[in-house]
């Protein structure tokens, strides 16, 4: 298919346009996209944009160079929707939202919301400060959680390292999800509507998990035995 | 082959402008053909740290704009005559420079200078964009403080998913005294956090200060602690593997008299 039979689709939103890419390739999408921009700039300017690519599966690089692209014609993106896995990611790295609406935390979700959410998202890396990972399942993370990272998780939250950031588990209202990470020193713990704040340092650090009981935080030693 | 090396930090007042001039003195004191970039448009200070001031009539968004070429921005160093500055405008603001320009802008100084040095604005917004797109390493400068750290944090995770790559980094103003009485992080503290590479730790020096109001830059300064760690790091930068200053030894004179005797 040439570039010049794609088209957009552009919706209006509350505060920002959503534009829905058609299937292509990602050069001439891209392409596309900024073309549209420029010969209507002023329907543009100054707009926030949510971006849907699809199945599209975007690198950093594509997203973070599209970006820059967009913001030097006075758009900016905030979002990026996508059914590929790779590209959710991608824009989570970028601390871009992944949907539209953020869900709220107060409502309990419908039994089939929950069923849906369990998946895992897997975080191969450490999340610094400023990054934000939020996913309607469960979130694995292979690294740290830095203080002034942020994890958000429909389901459960494990950290196969050190968890100094803020985090809440069952962010839906899922009162079942857990918390775990091997050394867990969190600026703030949440699971589901229930806060605790950062405890204690402790010199040698356990592996430890976090659960309600009883509307309670309970921390207990992590270990195989005890789940 | 040049490299681009930008130095950035997050947090402002950490010692981004001064890493910058101290670097370029000792690298073109080592030999090296040096050109700085003072990318921190609107707030222009690199030019009064080397104390070439006085000397600029072009600057960078001069050069952007085509009011000049590249060599007339170019201001050589007094001391050293491998040293050039491109000052940044005073009074305009970061929007007049993009990160395309600037890569093109390097590009174009690359192949005749050893080391293109780019000073970061604070923050991470355009003016950070504009001085990392061109750049091939990225130093991020902190102090032992925890706000100073959690921004260095923030860039080093920005600096990984632009896919610069993790940078290396350069503990200034660590006082030693301070550490060992645990008022302050220490290096190690700092690194173990922040899990990047540590290329430096300088010292809190008032000679850092003096020689700044006087527009020569400490490297200059041979019995400067704070001019040898500068000194050290453009070593490293280079590939020459260069110890690590013992930077609590004029601490306690006794404990270091009596410290072979134990
Ligand atoms: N090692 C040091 N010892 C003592 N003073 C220092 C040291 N390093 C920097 N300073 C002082 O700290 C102040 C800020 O330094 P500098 O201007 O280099 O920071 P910067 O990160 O470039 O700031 P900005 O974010 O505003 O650009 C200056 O007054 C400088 O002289
Ligand atoms: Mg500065």
């Amino acid at each position: 298919m040439s570039a010049s039979q794609l088209t957009l689709k552009i919706k209006g939103l509350r505060d920002s346009l959503l534009v829905t890419l058609p299937e292509g390739r990602w050069d001439d999408l891209r392409g596309l996209l900024l073309n549209q921009i420029q010969e209507r700039e002023s329907f543009f300017k100054g707009a926030r944009l949510a971006l849907d690519v699809g199945v599209q599966a975007l690198h950093v690089s594509d997203v973070s160079e599209l970006r820059d692209a967009l913001s030097e014609q006075g758009v900016a993106l905030w979002a990026v929707l996508s059914e590929s896995p790779a590209t959710e990611k991608t824009a989570q790295l970028l601390g871009l939202a992944t949907r539209l609406a953020r869900p709220t935390p107060e409502v309990p979700r419908a039994p089939a919301a929950v069923v849906e959410a369990d998946k895992a998202l897997w975080v191969d890396k450490t999340l610094r400060s400023g990054m934000r990972v939020e996913y309607p399942g469960h979130i694995v993370v292979l690294g740290d959680v830095n203080p002034g990272a942020e994890i958000v998780a429909g389901g459960s939250v494990i950290v196969w390292g050190r968890l100094r950031g803020v985090v809440h588990a069952g962010a839906e209202g899922n009162g079942e999800a857990s918390v775990c990470a091997l050394d867990l020193s969190p600026q703030q713990l949440r699971i589901a509507g229930e806060i605790a704040l950062a405890p204690k340092q402790r010199k040698t650090p356990v592996p430890e998990i976090v659960r309600l009981k009883d509307g309670q935080l309970v921390a207990e030693p992590w270990r195989p035995d005890k789940h | 082959m040049s490299t681009v090396l930008t130095i950035g930090s997050g947090k402002g007042g950490v010692g981004k402008t001064t890493a910058v001039a101290n670097l370029a003195v000792a690298l073109a004191a080592s030999g090296d053909k040096v050109v700085c970039i003072d990318g921190d448009i609107g707030l222009r200070n690199l030019d009064v740290i080397m104390g070439l001031e006085n000397r600029i009539v072009y600057d960078l968004v001069d050069v952007v704009e085509g009011r000049c070429r590249l060599r007339q921005a170019m201001i050589r160093d007094k001391h050293l005559p491998e040293l050039y500055l491109i000052p940044a405008a005073q009074t305009r603001d970061k929007n007049a420079v993009s990160p395309s320009d600037m890569v093109r802008l390097c590009d174009e100084l690359r192949g005749e200078y050893d080391w293109i040095l780019i000073d970061s604005p604070a923050g991470i917004e355009r003016g950070f964009k504009n001085a990392i797109a061109p750049a091939d390493r990225v130093v991020v400068v902190t102090n032992p403080e925890v706000s100073a750290v959690r921004d260095a944090d923030r860039v080093i995770g920005i600096l990984e998913a632009e896919e610069k790559g993790t940078p290396s980094l350069i503990l200034n103003r660590l006082n030693p005294i301070m550490v060992k009485r645990h008022d302050m992080l220490s290096a190690d503290d700092v690194v173990d956090l922040l899990a990047v590479k540590i290329i430096g730790v300088v010292p809190e020096d008032e000679d850092v200060i003096v020689a700044a109001n006087r527009g020569s830059p400490v490297a200059l300064d041979q019995k400067s602690r704070a001019g040898q760690a500068f000194r050290n790091i453009a070593q490293r930068l280079k590939g020459i593997d260069t110890p690590f200053l013992a930077l609590d030894d004029q601490g306690n004179l006794w404990q270091r008299l009596f410290a072979g005797r134990k």
